[in-house]
């Protein structure tokens, strides 16, 4: 069976709005990280993060309509399909905003974002799809960098001291029920994996649940227990966080229509 | 792309080169003579020192960490080079203030890797202030409480997305031109650095100057945001120089010691000279009435910037000085249980390596390490 050139576009932007959205947070530690050689790391994930969202947007410009641009800052929130763990902000799913990021979350969120994503991309490279294969091949190797700066800080923050312990323990539990939207299935998911486009999400949780736990262990954390599984990101229903970030990101670009940069 | 518009700039990266160059040269020519450690006791009298580290200066040879050095060119060059790294820090704020709203994905991207840039110079540069024997730990506590400055530009707000180009054409290339001659400093770690900062501010220089290029050929907005950019930070672009020959107080001692090659008039100058040129080809305006060639001098007459405005602004009463330090103590405190954590977790795994390295006999034994 192959695969619909919609169903392919409208994984691309799934895809490709989790990194761009996550580029967007990261973007905001800039010379805010807690060390100057963190600032480093941080922009060099957002820069990985905004490479691939760069690729995929692209990728569903040729396969629909639209480019990059376009569809990253002349689509509304209920047009994203980003999941919810990527937008909510720095300092958590809580938080006011504008309030001062909160180091323990972004670990956490890219602790979890980026095992999914390494497994994810491990998956898409045999996929039916050249393009999205190729995408995955160089992809693949960034986001192993990813789990394993996120995996050391949790380590450090969850063993350091306890201030640090109670906060990254804290900063988990905030983030673990968003985790399970990533493993969500639907229609689309269910027809991406019979046409050898992608893996099935549900398919990847195994693993990504051994990988996990055994960063959370060594960071002497606890796993939460599974319960709120808060969803709707992957058909436009975002959390409130969603639209400032938006509104934010594309004020510029909004304000002088069909002008180039 | 931009035809030759940018020769000078590219006549100040062959430079760089040269000074680089130069510097291999001049270590091949060095190995063996002179090195003071390998002296021992021997060359102990203060004279022989003195008359030494005079002959490397005045031959132009590069003093090395190793080396005896005057206690005040090792207090001229951590100031300096404190200074620098400190502009580099704080010079992230005013770009970094674009990062989340940059008009599109390959601009944002473009300026990620810049403000990532300056965070690597400004840790080249505590690495080289190093060298004369302070801490990267005690150079930030006097940036945060304001003992040490950073440059006066960065006091500047950001306000619009043309001040991002405006920023890496006039003050990326303000900062090239003060940079080329440090390449060639008689200090070795800090020459180096520079070296390796000047090629990657020249980039910074192109991008700013491509923002500029497309926003002056695009619409009448955008046109007039970038006049609006360059009327802003051309003045306090000139000012990076520091003061006038007349009242600048360092200089002279600098230039003896090799720190300095040009005076603060030369290098504004040469960047009077180099804009020029470049702001016809982005049919931009310079907010210069008086700003013409001057064929007797072979140079541009230009309007000095306001050198009243330069003091109030470094004395700390620039438009944004409270806000940058607020910034840098803010993500420091903010910051602090990370670092915290981190050295503690470090100090734990250390112990349990040392255990691990004893054996189980030493353990009966009671052998401890
Ligand atoms: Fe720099
Ligand atoms: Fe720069």
């Amino acid at each position: 069976m192959t695969a619909d050139v919609a169903d392919i576009a409208a994984f691309a932007l799934r895809v490709g709005d989790d990194a761009l959205i996550a580029a967007q947070r990261l973007g905001e530690w800039s010379a805010r990280a807690p060390e100057m050689e963190e600032d480093i790391a941080l922009s060099n994930i957002a820069l990985d993060q905004l490479g691939v969202a760069r690729m995929m947007l692209t990728y569903v410009g040729e396969l629909a309509s639209g480019d990059e641009d376009s569809l990253a800052f002349r689509r509304d929130d209920r047009e994203f399909r980003n999941c919810l763990l990527v937008e909510l902000p720095n300092a958590g799913p809580a938080a006011t905003s504008g309030a001062e990021g909160d180091f323990g979350i972004t670990m956490a969120k890219l602790l979890f974002l980026s095992t999914f994503q390494r497994l994810l991309h491990d998956g898409m490279v045999a996929s039916t799809d050249e393009q999205l294969s190729a995408v995955a091949a160089k992809a693949r190797k960034e986001s192993a960098y990813h789990v394993d700066h996120a995996s050391q800080w949790t380590v450090r923050l969850g063993d350091g001291t306890d201030e640090s312990h109670r906060r990254m323990q804290a900063a988990v539990d905030d983030i673990w029920p968003y985790t399970h939207e990533l493993f969500a299935v639907d229609d689309l998911s269910v027809r991406l994996d019979q046409a050898g486009v992608a893996p099935a999400p549900e398919t990847i949780r195994p693993t990504w649940l051994d990988l996990v736990d055994a960063v959370l262990a060594e960071a002497t954390l606890v796993r939460p227990a599974d319960g709120w599984a808060p969803e709707g990101g992957r058909c436009g229903r975002h959390t409130e966080h969603l639209s400032y970030l938006l509104a934010e990101m594309q004020v510029l670009h909004r304000a002088h229509p069909g002008a180039q940069w | 792309m931009y035809g030759n518009d940018f020769g000078v700039s590219e006549s100040l990266l062959d430079q760089v080169d040269e000074a680089e160059r130069a510097l291999v040269a001049a270590a091949q020519r060095r190995t063996g003579a002179g090195d003071t450690t390998d002296q021992g006791g021997s060359a102990s009298s203060g004279v022989d020192l003195q008359a030494y580290f005079d002959a490397v200066i005045g031959a132009d040879q590069k003093i090395e960490p190793r080396d005896w050095m005057p206690d005040s060119y090792r207090k001229t060059l951590i100031r300096q080079i404190a200074q620098h790294a400190h502009s580099e820090i704080i010079g992230m704020q005013p770009e970094g203030n674009w990062i989340t709203r940059a008009p599109s994905l390959k601009r944002k991207a473009i300026l990620l890797a810049k403000v990532q840039d300056e965070a690597g110079h400004g840790l080249y540069l505590y690495a080289a202030a190093e060298t004369l024997g302070i801490s990267r730990d005690e150079l930030v506590q006097m940036l945060l409480d304001g003992r040490q400055k950073y440059s006066s530009i960065f006091n500047y707000p950001t306000l619009t997305w043309a001040d991002i180009g405006a920023i890496g054409w006039l003050v990326d290339g303000a900062a090239i031109v003060n940079q080329v001659p440090l390449c060639r400093c008689s200090y070795g770690p800090y020459a180096r650095a520079m070296i390796r900062i000047c090629k990657e501010e020249s980039f910074h220089q192109r991008q700013g100057y491509e923002i500029l290029h497309t926003l002056a050929h695009g619409t009448p907005e955008q046109k007039a945001m970038a006049q609006d950019a360059v009327n802003r930070w051309w003045y306090p672009s000139l000012a990076m120089f520091g003061p006038p020959d007349v009242a600048s107080t360092h200089s002279e001692q600098s230039m003896a010691w090799g720190i300095k090659r040009f005076s603060n008039d030369d290098l504004r100058q040469r960047f009077v000279d180099m804009c020029v040129g470049q702001a016809e080809v982005l049919t931009l305006t310079l907010p210069d009435e008086a700003l013409r060639w001057n064929e007797e001098r072979g140079h541009h007459d230009y309007t000095q910037p306001d050198y009243d405005e330069l003091m109030r602004v470094i004395k700390g009463d620039g438009p944004c000085n409270r806000q940058r330090t607020a910034h840098r103590r803010r993500a420091q405190s903010e910051g602090a249980w990370v670092r915290e954590a981190a050295a503690a977790y470090a100090a734990k795994a250390q112990a349990r390596a040392t255990q691990d390295e004893q054996t189980p006999e030493d353990a009966v034994a009671g052998v401890s390490t």
